[in-house]
């Protein structure tokens, strides 16, 4: 299955090792206009950094105000580790997600955030991930959830 | 703001708008842009998701006597239920139970019809003192 109106890295099937990360998300659609980006990699993880942006986010420490775009970032790369586990870029959807905030995410420091899909059982795949604004061990966000594989059981 | 409800600046900055009030809560909205697009053709997971948020925050807002307590955002959880075309996306919250200390809420979002939500969620918020 392709999705025709997909830059050419997004192109359904294309094995992970061909992906062009740091071109993974640039100028497309929510993840272009949050400025996310390709952070680095694991074996078995994926990190996105999303640098602060007072115009969207706002700049009072507020665990109301950061919280929205961190959803969408560790959606991002919990998604991403999915096609990381799998080998391959392949149709999935998020089936559901739970966001854990911990702390307010600090003004004006980019936030980072790691994915990992530590299980694929049938055409699910489980997913979980924090974010954090520079400290890993001092995290805003924690996530678990799980995304459908739309083309079916895992390869 | 419009409806008397307040929205968090990135709520703002993504267009979502208060649309009307149901049931005594504000509905509010968002329409499509290139800004809130996941895969091509629908909605991104985060969007939706702050928009969950927003309209969780905005019931929270309707409280009586949550006039001296700031509100923290605890954790959410979001089903996504069917995918969100290229068309307006309304939520609504509704404050499933109002402790002390704790709020207990819900959310959902949907396109059409209401009883066919695209996205539902739950979501708690610490009440915390001024």
């Amino acid at each position: 299955m392709t999705a025709p109106d997909s830059p050419p890295f997004l192109q359904m099937q294309t094995p992970f090792a061909q992906v062009d990360l740091a071109q993974l998300m640039r100028g497309l659609g929510h993840s272009g206009w949050l400025d996310m980006r390709f952070h680095a990699r694991g074996t078995d993880w994926i990190e996105l950094a999303m640098p602060w942006n007072d115009a969207i986010m706002g700049s009072a420490a507020d665990a109301t105000c950061a919280a929205g775009p961190i959803i969408g970032l560790l959606d991002n790369a919990a998604g991403i580790a999915a096609w990381q586990r799998r080998g391959l870029i392949a149709p999935q959807v998020t089936v559901d997600l739970r966001i854990d905030h911990l702390r307010s995410a600090t003004p004006g420091r980019t936030i980072i955030a790691r994915g990992e899909c530590h299980a694929i059982a049938g055409a699910l795949a489980y997913v979980r991930g924090f974010a954090h604004d520079g400290a890993p061990d001092d995290p805003v966000a924690h996530l678990a959830g799980s995304f459908m594989l739309l083309d079916g059981a895992a390869a | 703001m419009s409806g008397g409800v307040t929205l968090p600046p990135y709520a703002a900055s993504l267009g979502i708008v208060f649309a009307y009030t149901q049931n005594g809560l504000p509905v509010i909205a968002c329409d499509p842009a290139e800004h809130i697009l996941g895969r091509p053709g629908f909605w991104h997971g985060g969007v939706i998701g702050g928009l969950l948020e927003a309209a969780a925050l905005a019931a929270a807002a309707s409280v009586p006597g949550g006039e001296g307590k700031m509100l923290r955002a605890a954790n959410l959880t979001i089903q996504f239920t069917r995918g969100g075309g290229m068309e307006r996306v309304f939520a609504a919250g509704s404050i499933e139970r109002a402790g002390r200390r704790l709020l207990n809420l819900r959310a959902e979002a949907w396109q059409q019809d209401r009883s066919r939500p695209i996205a539902t969620a739950t979501m708690n918020v610490l009440l915390l003192d001024r």
